[in-house]
């Protein structure tokens, strides 16, 4: 292959098992005398359970138990936690509902699990499930963000009264009340963010192996942070400490965030293993993905931006209903709080932010982070404002965020961030040069005269990636550390393993990681292997979401090969009797400088690990490690541009074109980054015309399939065309911001600004179906003709 | 229970597997090809395309017992002698997977598609064409290049060869 570094549009090295069929998912491993479960779950959304009757199911062929939550809460296995403690503005913690991985008395959202059945195969589970008799007595249900609030609403939780979970408030509200005072424009809007499913083409899935001899546990999981997952299930869930209790997580299809989570089904079959003495396996259904992956988004919001009279935002106001669901998933407290609310300043020189989040629970699936996690939501709240403003007050939205754009840094924002590094200008200019902005009336007008509706919209974007330094996050409440780990392996012939931390799950990494071993010790990455996803193999990790494998995760190895550098060049040094600074590592050889003296990476190693004649005093070996803890977020940023065509007869909307500008800083492979960003806006499109999760009034879910929830097909996207422009992060060694959650971020506004200039009303909802664009459409005629 | 034969991937095989059997799940679980995958119940993910006498078929949506006597083609059957499948070889190549669960029944469904049109596939057929197969990972771009280059390098192997 040859040496391909940093910036080499490098083939994948993990392509060929997947395109030959040879891939390695949970759902492929089978374990001599394996069992399968089956859950029996709640058809209401709210309910008591009066009784469980499973004595036709355990007469069924193959049944080996049923069991239910009051033998799991009997063998002591703990609540589910939400690991983000916030805290409500008069001081009180958030208020969690106890939350167990069977439900013994109260179900509270459609799908809860109350028993499992363990059987030979699947079909014998699945048909046992179906004859364990629950008897319910119903409850009334709330099923919307905002009637979870009303007086009157039905109660989920004693620990919650009024469904509140908290009331939490950021910014200096008397400061930004005054900027709204002495305002010459307050643009207002009301927005909802639509709930949204994950759906990884994987469905989760687990193999649960108990080993009676050794008292041990092997858990082989859908999992983005295999590592996270043992620290909780141990520490919380008492399944089994730590030493006795293995996590793989092998090849897992897609996250998006909702594999980061310790779901009730990975802890029933961990714990059933051990009841019955067999390995267990579960594999979701698609309709059980939908009832029990964790959601995303689910916001109702009030925003008002106060301008001075030069255009200049002098304020801005948030008021936010966030729903949780029925459960505060494991990080589910963060997303609406620190990592929704501390972005609201955008790309904009906001002197005065205040936001009020009130969490609330609802008779429906859990919801927590889904990629970009409180970022989408914030951005869409922002950019929405933006072209809304730009339009109120006469100006083009380019020149409206111009006018507002952050040009020194470090900026201080008044919601937390301290951006480190940017350059808007760059990255607006660039989309707007890609997209033809000048050339844009003439296009609409073009359109006109064919009968189609012509709008350009905008997205100036940015997110807070990383996360992030332990100390800050641990001050705002996180649980855990967000630190990654590293170790890197030279073996005795020369090639190199990495462990990692970080976990993939599409994102690439056994490339890019060895683009990064390729481009320091000139090596060829054929000889170099990723090794993630196995406590066993890897001492500690915490995982890859909120795009933190390359900024955390990268520069963990990094500090371990500076460690290797330091060492071989020691060895190299002594070995050629020269001065340890004149040795330079260059094509897989380390030399000295201004001499034709050279020693071969693999000849070093094998004298590492000969040890015949090693510096006085020096171990033998050559393997480091190391842990990085990020000094700051980083803060990826760029320009969306999308220009649609409505057609009004039927309120079709087509996507013309789409431009996004990305600065992700230094960027590894730029096929793999563009691959992150089409994955990423595809996304974004689907929360922007086609997605939506919908409930009926009593808690059902009517979209619990790919019949029913409109899933992004290739004949409702467009080809992307993608620019990149770079500033260095000044916070980490590669200078990288990160790229997996941008497309998500930045693309659901843009669409939506471009079809309400389309249509030419400003009032519509996402997803914009073609009944909604066409009714938005119909209304602004008519209002015209008025 | 009935016994199902078939021919897959070129060899002839046999199971005992219950009435109710899904071709997928004979394929995964009694031959223990795992390459094909489930993505979900409702046959609309296309996650588990395989080829039946020569035809693309979601292996979810018939019951093993119908493939009986036929002869059936998984994605580890694509590659002939080490070499890989065109398709297969541009998926790669124009990084048309990420997380490679989507990949197999992308693949097939590929391949189907190329032998019905040929060289004639453009980017707006190959968008329809997929309107059975899910991917969530690369919002499709990737994989409408690859699926371009292949058909386009198919039909200038076959010119070359005739």
């Amino acid at each position: 292959m040859g040496v391909q570094g940093i910036g080499a549009r490098a083939l994948r090295k993990e392509d060929k098992r997947f395109i030959t069929g040879k891939g390695r998912y949970t759902d492929d491993m089978t374990l001599p005398r394996m069992t399968y479960a089956a859950f029996v779950r709640s058809p209401h959304a709210h309910a008591k359970v009066v009784s469980i009757d499973a004595s036709a199911a355990l007469e069924m062929p193959g049944v080996e138990a049923v069991l239910t939550g009051e033998q799991l809460v009997g063998d002591g296995i703990g609540n589910l936690i939400c690991g983000w403690m916030i805290h409500s503005k008069d001081g009180t913690p958030m208020k969690m509902g106890a939350w167990r991985a069977l439900e013994p008395e109260t179900v509270r959202f459609v799908g809860q699990a109350v028993a499992v059945v363990i059987a030979d195969t699947q079909g014998q589970a699945r048909d046992a499930a179906e004859s364990v008799v629950v008897e319910y007595e119903e409850l009334n249900a709330v099923v919307s963000t905002i009637d979870a609030l009303k007086g009157g609403a039905p109660q989920l939780h004693p620990e919650a009264p009024g469904n509140l979970i908290y009331d939490w408030d950021i910014g200096d509200e008397a400061a930004t009340n005054a900027a709204f005072d002495a305002a010459s424009t307050v643009v207002q809007m009301d927005l909802v963010n639509n709930r949204l499913v994950p759906n990884p083409m994987e469905p989760r899935a687990a193999v649960a192996d108990y080993d009676e001899a050794e008292e041990h546990y092997t858990l082989h999981t859908t999992s983005q942070n295999p590592h996270v997952a043992r620290l909780v299930l141990s520490a919380f869930y008492n399944v089994a400490p730590e030493h006795k209790l293995r996590v793989i997580a092998p090849d897992v299809g897609g996250g998006f965030g909702s594999k980061i989570f310790i779901y009730p089904e990975e802890i029933a079959a961990l714990w059933a293993s051990k009841r019955v003495g067999r390995p267990v396996k579960w594999v979701s259904d698609r309709t059980e993905a939908f009832l029990t992956d964790a959601h995303g988004r689910d916001h109702v919001s009030h925003a008002e931006l106060a301008l001075n009279a030069d255009n200049k935002i002098t304020g801005f106001r948030v008021k936010t209903v966030a729903n949780l669901g029925a459960y505060m998933s494991l990080f589910s407290s963060s997303v609406p709080t620190y990592l929704y609310a501390t972005l609201l300043s955008g790309q904009y020189d906001i002197p005065n932010i205040h936001c009020n989040v009130k969490a609330v629970y609802t008779n429906t699936t859990p919801v927590d982070a889904y990629r970009g996690a409180g970022r989408p939501e914030a951005t869409f709240l922002v950019e929405r404002m933006m072209e809304t403003a730009a339009r109120q007050v006469g100006l083009s939205p380019a020149e409206f965020r111009r006018k507002n754009f952050i040009r020194s840094f470090p900026h201080q924002t008044p919601v937390i961030m301290c951006y480190d590094a940017g350059d808007y200008d760059a990255t607006l200019d660039a989309a707007l040069k890609a997209i033809d902005y000048d050339g844009f009336p003439a296009r609409k007008a073009e359109a006109a005269k064919r009968g189609k509706l012509r709008g350009l919209g905008l997205s100036c974007y940015i997110e807070a990636c990383g996360i992030a330094p332990s100390a800050a996050v641990g001050s705002l409440g996180a649980g855990v550390g967000l630190w990654e780990s590293a170790e890197v392996r030279v073996n005795p012939v020369g090639s190199i393993e990495v462990l990692t931390g970080s976990h993939s799950h599409g994102q690439g990494h056994e490339t890019t990681f060895a683009q990064l071993i390729s481009e320091r010790f000139g090596v060829d990455t054929d000889s170099v292997s990723i090794v993630h996803g196995d406590t066993d193999k890897v001492q500690f990790g915490m995982g890859t979401y909120g795009s933190r494998s390359g900024a955390v995760g990268m520069s963990a190895i990094v500090k371990a090969l500076d460690k290797v550098e330091a060492k071989a060049k020691k060895i190299a040094a002594h070995l050629m009797e020269a001065s340890e600074g004149d040795i330079q590592i260059e094509g897989g050889e380390l030399k000295v400088a201004g001499t034709d003296k050279k020693l071969t990476f693999t000849e070093v190693a094998l004298a590492a690990y000969t040890a015949h004649n090693l510096p006085e005093g020096m171990e033998p070996g050559l393997k480091e490690g190391a842990f990085y803890d990020p000094t700051n977020f980083t803060f990826p940023a760029g320009t969306y541009a999308c220009e649609v065509e409505v057609d009004p007869e039927t309120g079709k909307t087509e996507i013309i074109n789409f431009v996004a500008a990305d600065d992700f800083g230094k960027i590894i492979n730029p096929m793999i980054v563009e691959g992150q960003v089409h994955g990423g806006i595809a996304q974004g499109v689907g929360q922007a015309l086609l997605e939506s999760v919908s409930y009926d009034e009593t808690g059902q879910l009517l979209t619990a399939s790919y019949m029913d929830y409109a899933m992004p097909r290739a004949d409702d996207l467009p080809s992307y065309t993608l620019l990149t422009t770079e500033t260095i992060c000044p916070g980490n060694p590669l200078g990288m911001k990160g790229c997996g959650e941008a497309g998500a971020i930045g693309s659901p506004p843009a669409v939506i600004n471009a079809i309400t200039d389309a249509i030419n009303n400003n009032d519509l909802a996402m997803p914009a179906t073609p009944q909604r664009v066409w009714l938005a459409s119909r209304a602004a005629l008519a209002q015209a003709a008025e | 229970m009935t016994t199902v034969s078939m021919t897959l991937n070129g060899k002839k095989v046999s199971a005992n597997v219950e009435d109710r059997t899904l071709l997928v799940h004979y394929i995964r679980e009694a031959q223990n090809l795992t390459g094909t995958h489930v993505g979900c119940d409702t046959s609309q993910c296309g996650a588990c395309v395989v080829h039946v006498n020569g035809e693309a078929v979601k292996s979810c949506s018939m019951l093993a017992v119908q493939a009986n006597g036929a002869d059936v083609t998984t994605v580890e059957g694509l590659a002939s002698g080490g070499e890989l499948h065109p398709v297969q070889a541009a998926f790669r190549e124009h990084h048309g997977l990420q997380c490679g669960f989507c990949t197999p029944g992308m693949i097939m469904t590929a391949v189907d598609m190329i032998r019905r049109h040929g060289a004639n596939l453009d980017e707006k057929t190959i968008r329809h064409e997929l309107e059975g197969n899910i991917c969530r990972c690369t919002g499709y771009h990737n994989i409408v290049k690859a699926i371009k280059a292949a058909a386009d390098q198919m039909a200038a192997m076959k010119t070359a060869a005739e």
